[in-house]
């Protein structure tokens, strides 16, 4: 390989990351940095990266040289930049937060100013990209045609586009990611209500001419400083445009396209980017009309995107890696292919396989949101599927984004109002109505009528169905011919939907029913075989492991009989599978660190997961990649060809922690602690017993099967109470009722409460702390623990809270009882391994709420700020290995570190975005300051508030609250804030000699109105403290928050929180705020 | 549709698929195609003439066969008026289809042309097979026709069969080209014949040097080079003359033979869309589409030649050209249709050489 020109003058390189995960942005680009970062690695580059997100594998020591846990924001980079001196920075691996702030870095002269030279893609080209207008006339430069648009700056200039185009029409707002405010209108009156949303997200937006139901493809597109150009991956959505791309089923490569379609739109895309001088990667949507040749180029992302990690992954060709070797001067003939390590990364891969990806929506975690999907983003995580057979995968996929679906067919029964209606105006349920809608006999062509899917994707489906009624027609096991029993594999099915078509039984008995199965199928022969992504079609051998398991073939690409004569033994790894509300990347940053023990112990390191977005999913990082299932089936496929010495299910969150006593009932040898203590702490009942017998408190708690017995426990135990119901019809599953009258509108309208369907009520105590352990345990003694306390009272959910480590707030005695509660619980429950409880305390009386015998959500924060890897030690001390048993004085540590969470309610339409028991937040930042007040500054600068400019507004809700909030106020006050407020509260504030002016409820037709101030933006933070604990429906207060949420105007709807933030600003300014690396502290 | 069919190869591996297209037993050489699009154009390539093609990406058929039409004489969809290989192997076939331009399935364009087609082979174990031990030859026996014997394809003079009887004028400008048709692929044709020029298309063995022509192209076609040695010996004449000459696949290797150079033949070729080529004393890269068994060794180039592209996989060569005079040639398919059309430049750079040897 030769040095790059560039690499020589270039020493030092800043890399900017997408801080916390949310909807739009996600896992991906902490693949991408990574990727970037160890390409930087190889050159002998210092690299310095900017991310607050701390739970990223980015942030891990020895992949950057030096972490800033800060903002992605202009000031805080440039005043990182004034201190390291970098000589370049890499702008498009981290997302679009990344992206724009190098354009305005770049926009006012900081990087000139400290001599940063921006490597790949140059900044022009990256606006030439952003700014719509820009970009249609880049493109009609070249005669490359885009959808007829208009960027307009004003509603009436909007409506005036509009009739030029025709309705309807689409509006986009310009600078944002995952469609933000975006939509289509079909007429004036929508178009006026568009138009308003979207100007609150950008000066500008864009009226452009609506191509539904055209095709939508994707083109990953790499071009080098000398110009060679490659198209590493295409890709076909399923659902037509209309729907964004990151809410479409997308298969790769494109399917239905003929090489004439597929190489024409291969050579506008090498046009493209080369007009506008990318170098590095980026991305190109088409739209194509279906019933021609015609096209339209919808977008390009002049960076790494959530595409481009998808076609790495798709491919093995890392885009990223190669991007950043680009970026350095490289030529793409001077690099080699990542898989073969002798042929070229000048190339276009070869796929003998097919991908499908398929979005994970969290959308019952809302209250008020619409199911609907389109033009916007809503999903929270994605998963890839990988099969020789289109069925196979999409199958594969169904099951894999864990939404209690068994594949396409043999799911439990839908309730589907009106199919063609759900067909047409799709929600996150779409594919599922299909199936429907086949089961009720629509025609292929009915439902391409009104889907506009294209037909070669329902035909398909049809096959999986027709062959479903097949088996459904087999009375027995003993009767299914071999043949069908093959083809049912080969179509994706899974042994328990076999079990469930051919045995009929109900819910209880399938779960053995598809052992029988299973073993029937094992007997018959018909077993699933593992290939190998190469990235050539098999022309030439792959050097790395990159599996999946497929019906569609005959052979094993590994020789697993030379395993049986090799001394060294395996260990697998389950990993986290698509990233959801309560499960991303921090169980990744587990799994990893899991893997590279594994690895460094000298095993041989196995890894199962099978999401794109994850960096656990890059083939470098261990010897074995199973790109597959997470489910029982597939796990013990694989275990039975692998013979592991142990498999590790405690790094990987819930989905790897289910499977551990069915592994353990097949004798599977479970690393750490055992699946039958795991389930005496999984089984709530088993658990409350066990606290009993150690005489640990614990919130009262019942099963309840009717609604008497319900009331009559609420009374006893007194409200408000929390209630669990296990079968939900509408709404959160848990919620927190304040009296009678919640409690019977819940249950009666939320809930089914039956026999079957028992209900769980808790009692719920108000105002308690919440506390946190977070430790590793050898044969029940703990050997290293961390104790983080939440910001917020207890009621909001552990991943929403505000968390500090090391406490700030506690008692002593309260951290003394509980080390000895949570040693007693290792004890007995003879953990070896991660943990994690969680606690009430409120006057030193502790209760226990949850115990979960697996690393949690919080592992990587803790272990970070601790700067001890504890999932090294879980993973040594599981492994049976020796392990540093970290230095008490660890736990002096004179800095502290605030974890803040990431909402996106802004892109979930109409959701209220309150907190409650039921987690909504879809991601998470993690910084470490000198006080508490910087921490807490730093996190929530880091996840979107800002320090106001002068106008606050209050409604402070219930009494406790004023009070909490009385001290911010009057200091807020005293810095020259302008106070805003609803009557109560401005009455209460008035009352303690702290002046505020009224607002008015959004019901109360008076003026000034809270609306009227919050639409014209004159407010700059909205606190809104709710007055009860249920998520009510449609009020004043939720207008209030909906309102700012979509104005874009920081809310923040905790009282705790509110007074935390209050202080933290008005004590320390922005430019006090100390720019110290992880390092430093 | 459903009946077992099998792929016996002649060191004794047996698969078990099903059959479509044509019920028959046929027999062959084996190679494989790593294409992702593309099969009406293969199927229709006269370089597979003796083949029975293994297409290595799983799902075929998918969007059927379009309905044809014909433009300046050419087929607007096809690579030649007919199915050329033996025979198919895939994975998973399409039985429904579904493209605007489609008008009927795979399965009944193979019978149509009595080819027959074989699916639900593991065709990647298939690949490695043949990636390890090499191409080699092969059958498809039909359960309901019985056995047939393996055939060489690469002993008999492939590119006599697919080559056409007579010369065929299409007339364009003055300027005059003789392509030698070895098996012509139809996008050489077409990008011929959007350059303006008149193109006189002579049969393989048709003896051109006493004619007057600007340009001189050698297709593209089937099997061993070698066979060819009325066209070498014509060529060999034509570079004594100063007229520029082009030549594709196939013709890359006539040219270097006819120039002193010597051919082999790889272990299993080069076949697909993406095949990454630098064009030698350069930066730049292209990806090319390929399709070809047997190559030209780098090392026997005369004193008078140089290679002009080389494989950046395996250094193989790509095309060469001649020091001096306007003569290079391809080992790749400029042309595409299938694949890429990052190289159709060539064509460009083909009329400037005829331009600037008219000027002379």
């Amino acid at each position: 390989m030769t040095t790059s020109p560039v690499t020589e003058k270039i020493q030092k390189v800043i890399i900017l990351g997408s801080g916390a995960l949310k909807i739009g942005e996600a896992g991906e680009f902490d693949y991408s940095g990574s990727q970037a970062l160890k390409a930087l690695k190889e050159e002998g580059i210092l690299t310095v990266l900017v991310n607050p997100n701390i739970a990223t594998i980015q942030t891990s020591e020895e992949i950057a040289d030096k972490v800033y846990f800060l903002p992605v924001t202009p000031d805080f980079v440039e005043r990182v930049i004034e201190k390291e001196k970098p000589d370049g920075i890499l702008l498009s691996f981290g997302g679009q937060t990344a992206l724009n702030c190098g354009i305005k870095l770049f926009q006012t002269g900081v990087l000139e100013k400290y001599h940063v030279r921006v490597l790949g893609t140059p900044v022009q080209t990256i606006i030439d990209t952003e700014d719509r207008e820009r970009f249609i006339e880049k493109l009609q430069e070249i005669g490359v045609k885009t959808p007829s648009s208009f960027a307009v700056d004003s509603t009436e200039s909007a409506l005036d586009a509009a009739s030029k185009i025709g309705y309807p029409v689409i509006i986009r707002a310009a600078f944002t990611l995952g469609g933000q405010g975006s939509g289509f209108s079909g007429d004036e009156e929508e178009l006026k209500v568009a138009s308003a949303k979207a100007f609150s997200y950008s000066p500008q937006i864009l009226v452009e001419e609506s191509l539904k139901g055209w095709k939508e493809i994707e083109y990953e597109v790499v071009r080098d400083c000398y110009d060679n150009c490659i198209t590493v991956c295409n890709m076909e959505n399923f659902d037509p445009l209309g729907i964004h791309t990151g809410e479409s089923i997308v298969v790769a490569p494109s399917q239905t396209l003929t090489n004439a379609e597929y190489y024409k739109l291969r050579d506008l895309s090498i046009k493209v980017i080369r007009h506008l001088g990318i170098i590095g990667e980026c991305n190109i949507q088409y739209a194509l009309n279906p019933d021609s040749e015609e096209y339209r180029v919808i977008e390009v992302n002049a960076r790494l995107s959530r595409s481009s990690a998808l076609a790495s992954k798709a491919t093995g060709y890392p885009l990223a890696f190669v991007a950043a070797k680009l970026g350095l001067g490289y030529g793409l003939h001077e690099l080699k292919n990542s898989v073969t390590k002798v042929t070229s990364a000048c190339f276009e891969p070869a796929l003998d396989y097919i991908v499908v990806k398929i979005p994970r929506w969290d959308l019952g975690k809302f209250s008020g949101v619409s199911k609907q999907i389109g033009s916007s983003m809503k999903s929270v995580g994605e998963i890839m599927a990988i099969g020789r057979t289109f069925e196979e995968a999409i199958q594969k996929g169904l099951r894999m984004i864990g939404q209690g679906m068994h594949g396409f067919v043999g799911n439990k029964d839908l309730e589907v109002e009106a199919i063609e209606t759900e067909l047409t105006e799709p929600t996150d349920m779409r594919i599922f109505v299909i199936a429907q809608a086949l089961e009720a006999g629509f025609t292929v062509d009915r439902i391409c009528e009104l889907t506009r899917i294209d037909r070669w994707f329902l035909y398909k489906l049809q096959n999986i169905f027709r062959l479903s009624q097949s088996l459904s027609h087999t009375a027995s096991l003993e009767e299914l011919q071999d043949d069908l029993l093959k083809e049912a594999k080969r179509l994706g099915f899974s042994d328990f939907q076999i079990a469930r078509l051919i045995l009929k039984h109900d819910k209880t008995e399938v779960g053995k029913d598809m052992l029988v199965v299973r073993e029937h199928r094992i007997k018959r022969g018909i077993l699933p075989v593992v290939k190998q992504i190469d990235t050539l079609a098999a022309e030439y051998p792959a050097v790395t492991n990159y599996l999946y398991m497929t019906y569609g073939g005959t052979e094993h690409d590994i020789d697993y009989k030379s395993d049986a004569s090799s001394l060294q033994r395996a260990v697998i790894v389950l990993g986290s599978g698509a990233y959801r509300i309560g499960s991303s990347v921090e169980f990744d940053w587990c799994s990893v660190n899991a893997l590279t023990t594994v690895q460094k112990a000298g095993y041989r390191s196995v890894m199962i997961n099978y999401n794109p977005e994850t960096v656990s999913t890059d083939y470098d990082l261990c010897d074995r990649l199973y790109f597959d299932e997470l489910s029982f089936e597939r796990v013990m496929d694989i275990i039975t060809l692998e013979n592991p010495a142990g498999v590790i299910i405690s790094m990987g969150g819930q989905i790897p922690n289910n499977l551990a006593l069915r592994l353990h009932a097949r004798g599977v040898p479970v690393l750490g602690t055992s699946p039958v203590d795991i389930d005496r702490a999984e089984d709530r009942h088993k658990f409350s017993t066990l606290l009993d017998t150690l005489d640990i408190d614990q919130p009262r708690w019942q099963e309840l099967t009717n609604l008497e017995d319900i009331l009559e426990f609420a009374e006893k135990v007194g409200f408000p109470v929390l209630v669990r119901p296990s079968y939900v019809l509408s709404g959160a599953a848990m919620n927190v009722v304040s009296n009678i009258n919640e409690l019977e509108y819940f249950l009666k309208l939320a809930a089914k409460v039956s026999k079957e369907h028992p209900v769980v009520v808790s009692e719920f105590i108000q105002e308690a702390k919440e506390i946190e352990i977070d430790a590793i345990a050898r044969k029940g003694e703990i050997i290293v623990y961390a104790i983080s306390e939440h910001v917020e009272f207890a009621g909001v959910h552990s991943g929403d809270a505000t968390i500090v480590f090391p406490p700030q707030k506690l008692y002593i005695e309260t951290v003394r009882r509980i080390k000895r509660i949570s040693r007693d619980i290792a004890g007995s429950l003879n953990i070896t391994g991660p943990f994690n409880i969680q606690f009430l305390a409120k006057n030193n009386d502790i209760k226990v709420i949850e115990c979960n015998l697996r690393a949690s959500r919080s592992f990587p924060f803790v272990s970070k700020v601790l700067k001890t890897n504890l999932i090294e030690i879980g993973t040594q001390v599981m492994l049976g290995l020796p392990f540093e048993k970290p230095d008490k004085s660890l736990f002096d540590l004179d800095y502290i570190g605030v974890k803040a969470p990431q909402f996106s309610f802004s892109r979930l339409s109409k959701a209220d975005p309150v907190l409650g028991v039921d987690m909504a937040s879809t991601g998470e930042v993690g910084c470490i300051g000198d006080t508490f007040s910087e921490a807490i500054l730093k996190s929530m600068l880091s996840v979107g508030y800002r320090i106001p400019g002068k106008n606050i507004m209050l409604s402070t809700g219930p009494a406790k609250a004023k009070t909490t909030l009385l001290e911010g106020c009057r200091k807020l006050f005293e810095l020259g804030y302008n106070l805003y407020a609803t009557p109560g509260t401005a009455e209460f504030l008035i009352s303690f000699g702290i002046p505020a002016t009224v607002l008015h409820w959004p019901d109360e037709n008076l003026e000034p109105n809270i609306l009227g101030y919050l639409r014209e933006r004159k407010i700059d933070l909205v606190i809104n403290i709710p007055k009860n604990l249920s998520r009510t429906e449609l009020n004043n207060d939720y207008l209030i928050r909906r309102t700012s949420v979509d104005y874009n105007i920081p809310l923040i709807t905790n009282a705790n929180l509110a007074n935390a933030f209050i202080m933290a600003f008005c004590t320390l300014k922005l430019e006090d705020i100390e720019i110290k690396s992880w390092d430093e502290y | 549709m459903n009946n077992k069919s099998y792929l016996v190869l002649d060191d004794g591996t047996r698969l078990e698929g099903k059959q479509f297209g044509a019920d028959c037993s046929v027999a062959g050489e084996v190679v494989f195609n790593t294409a992702m699009t593309g099969y009406p154009e293969s199927l229709t390539d006269p370089s597979y003439k003796g083949q029975i093609l293994v297409l290595t990406f799983p799902l075929i058929g998918n969007y059927g066969v379009p309905r044809d039409r014909f433009e300046k004489g050419l087929s607007k969809f096809f690579e030649s008026d007919h199915v050329h290989i033996t025979g198919l192997i895939i994975s998973d076939y399409s039985v429904n289809y579904s493209h605007w331009n489609a008008m009927k399935s795979l399965s009944d364009w193979l019978s149509e042309n009595n080819i027959p087609g074989l699916y639900g082979i593991d065709t990647r174990a298939l690949t490695k097979h043949l990636r390890e031990k090499g191409t080699m030859l092969g059958k498809i026996i039909s359960s309901s026709k019985g056995e047939v014997d393996f055939h060489d394809p690469n002993k008999e003079n492939l590119v006599a069969m697919v080559s056409i009887p007579k010369p065929l004028v299409y007339q364009g400008n003055d300027q005059k080209i003789i392509l030698v048709d070895c098996g012509v692929k139809n996008n050489i044709l077409r990008c011929l014949i959007d350059l303006g020029v008149t193109v006189k298309r002579v049969p393989w063995d048709y003896d051109f040097t006493n004619e007057d022509y600007q340009g001189l192209v050698l297709s593209n076609g089937p099997g061993d080079p070698q066979l060819c040695a009325p066209t070498i010996m014509h060529l060999a004449k034509a570079l004594e003359r100063d007229t520029p000459v082009f030549g594709i696949c196939l013709g890359n290797q006539l040219l270097s033979i006819a120039g002193g150079a010597r051919t082999y033949k790889l272990k299993y070729g080069h076949r697909g869309y993406n095949q990454p080529v630098l064009k030698v004393g350069t930066n730049r890269a292209y990806i090319t589409s390929q399709n070809h068994g047997f190559a030209v060794d780098n090392e026997t180039l005369g004193e008078e030649w140089e290679p002009y592209f080389i494989n950046l996989n395996d250094n193989t060569n790509e095309g060469i050209r001649h020091k001096t005079k306007p003569f290079f040639s391809t080992q790749f398919h400029p042309e595409a249709s299938g694949g890429p059309n990052d190289t159709k430049f060539l064509f460009d750079e083909f009329y400037r050489l005829i331009e600037k040897g008219n000027k002379k």
